[in-house]
């Protein structure tokens, strides 16, 4: 198994070099990243600067060019893909099957991680996100906001140790944001890695150990949370130019 | 092996669910079966060509035009809302991927086929009572091999534009060997011939479905991971 010890003891999550590009366009330029458990990284960057590819590639859903991408030391990319198990993504799309109910979505997320009972897993993912009630309905019939609390569910389904969010609180009320943000600090003082793409700063600021930037295709900066989301704000507009 | 086949049997599972709450894709299928029928009814000249001489060529085309309607469904399901990615995120082996979207394929071409033969019978007014048995099985072998292809082209169009206008132009040509072995043995077995003059046929037919099932479950996992 490759080591990913490293400065700061082993890491959760390691992405050595990676690099991608679309045609003649080079969106990442050998991004390296390494997240212990407990650590939240807090991704920012202006629109196409790579964040959402980066994430796809961290999840192991696009292959890098170059470079690689282990959790818990193991690949997360490849037909075993035994990395994988240990993640969980939300991302712009809510992954749920339209002409599935709730229950029946997450119920079959549960057998595809291989969790007993299924079912009664899925149940108690979804009463956590406050859809106990919606349970039998499709996705079709729900508001943004209640779709993007099942799609929540359905990452967290599994108990992942690494867990990669990307505007995760797109379209969520107060109640239920704080309902998230108090569930990711639990799971993080149990020992989550996290990586959270936002434009909204101050809405995971607090939950953040490092606020990390990215232009250009590589880190602008890489730093550890300091002060308020409105004094990094300053710096970071002249980080990305804008 | 067994967490392979519980994983297809997951995801075929779904798939079948998600058919039965929507029925687009069986709906679509047969009553375009059956249309197809009429159409080739009313086509053809009864003082011309006796229909048994036309059956077998009218039975395969529907079940191959029908098929591709059932087929283009395969993935679609997959692209709404990113689901495939739900699939590929997991720690799932692409062949139980596959396996789990070739089982759910079969079970829909085989439901269209066996609500189209009914409806060829009573159009074409062919007497199946004898043959019945071959044409099931000949069915079958011949299924399998198109339906293999068809899934792997289904995974790949879905991510193309114009996903309902490739998975024809793509898997026509493939099909093109089994339905010509189906047809030949399906005219066999109407003109009660003897087992032994459809032996090539049925064996092109097994070495279709072994080459192409083999060689659908090798290339999957580079067709649908990005």
């Amino acid at each position: 198994m490759p080591s990913s010890d490293g400065p700061g003891g082993p890491a959760l999550l390691e992405a050595r070099g990676v690099r991608r590009s679309f045609g003649g366009l080079r969106v990442l330029r050998g991004v390296s990243l390494r997240i212990q458990p407990g650590e939240a990284v807090l991704v920012a960057g202006a629109n196409g600067a790579g964040k959402t590819t980066l994430l796809r590639i961290l999840a192991g859903l696009s292959r890098p060019d170059a470079g690689e991408v282990l959790v818990n030391g193991r690949p997360v990319r490849g037909d075993g893909g035994s990395g994988r198990r240990a993640v969980g993504f939300v991302s712009h799309q809510s992954l749920l099957y339209d002409d599935l109910t709730l229950l029946q979505n997450l119920t079959f997320a549960a057998r595809l991680y291989g969790l007993p009972r299924p079912a009664d897993a899925a149940r108690n993912a979804l009463d956590s996100a406050g859809l106990g009630s919606r349970a039998d309905d499709a996705p079709r019939r729900l508001s943004r906001g209640l779709i993007q609390r099942a799609a929540i569910a359905r990452a967290l389904l599994h108990g992942p140790t690494v867990l990669l969010l990307d505007e995760p609180f797109t379209a969520l009320d107060a109640a239920a944001a704080e309902r998230l943000r108090a569930d990711l600090a639990g799971r993080l003082a149990g020992g989550l890695a996290l990586v959270v793409v936002t434009h909204r700063l101050g809405e995971v600021w607090d939950l953040a150990t490092r606020v990390a930037v990215l232009a250009d295709g590589g880190w602008a900066s890489d730093e550890p949370r300091q002060g308020t989301p409105e004094s990094f704000l300053s710096r970071y507009h002249g980080l990305v130019g804008a | 092996m067994l967490e392979t086949l519980r994983l297809a049997l997951a995801i075929a599972g779904k798939d079948i669910r998600a058919e039965l709450r929507s029925r687009t894709a069986l709906l679509s299928a047969v009553v375009f079966a059956a249309l197809v029928l009429v159409v080739f009814n009313f086509a053809r000249d009864p003082t011309a060509l006796a229909a048994v001489d036309l059956a077998p060529s009218v039975l395969w085309v529907t079940f191959a035009l029908a098929s591709m309607v059932a087929l283009n469904r395969a993935f679609t399901i997959e692209g709404e809302n990113g689901a495939l990615d739900g699939l590929l995120l997991a720690p799932v082996p692409r062949s139980a991927v596959f396996l789990g979207k070739l089982l759910a394929n079969l079970a829909f071409v085989g439901t269209v086929e066996a609500v189209t033969l009914p409806l060829f019978v009573l159009f074409f007014n062919v007497d199946l009572s004898r043959a019945l048995p071959g044409i099931v099985g000949v069915t079958a072998l011949a299924t399998v091999g198109f339906v293999a292809v068809g899934t792997i082209f289904s995974a790949m169009a879905v991510r193309t534009r114009f996903a309902e206008l490739m998975l024809p132009v793509l898997l026509l040509p493939f099909m093109v060997p089994p339905l010509i072995g189906a047809v030949q043995v399906t005219a066999r077995l109407l003109a009660g011939r003897p087992l032994s003059e459809m032996l090539g046929w049925l064996r092109l037919l097994a070495l279709y479905d072994v080459v192409f099932v083999t060689l659908s479950l090798m290339v999957f996992a580079a067709v649908v991971d990005e």
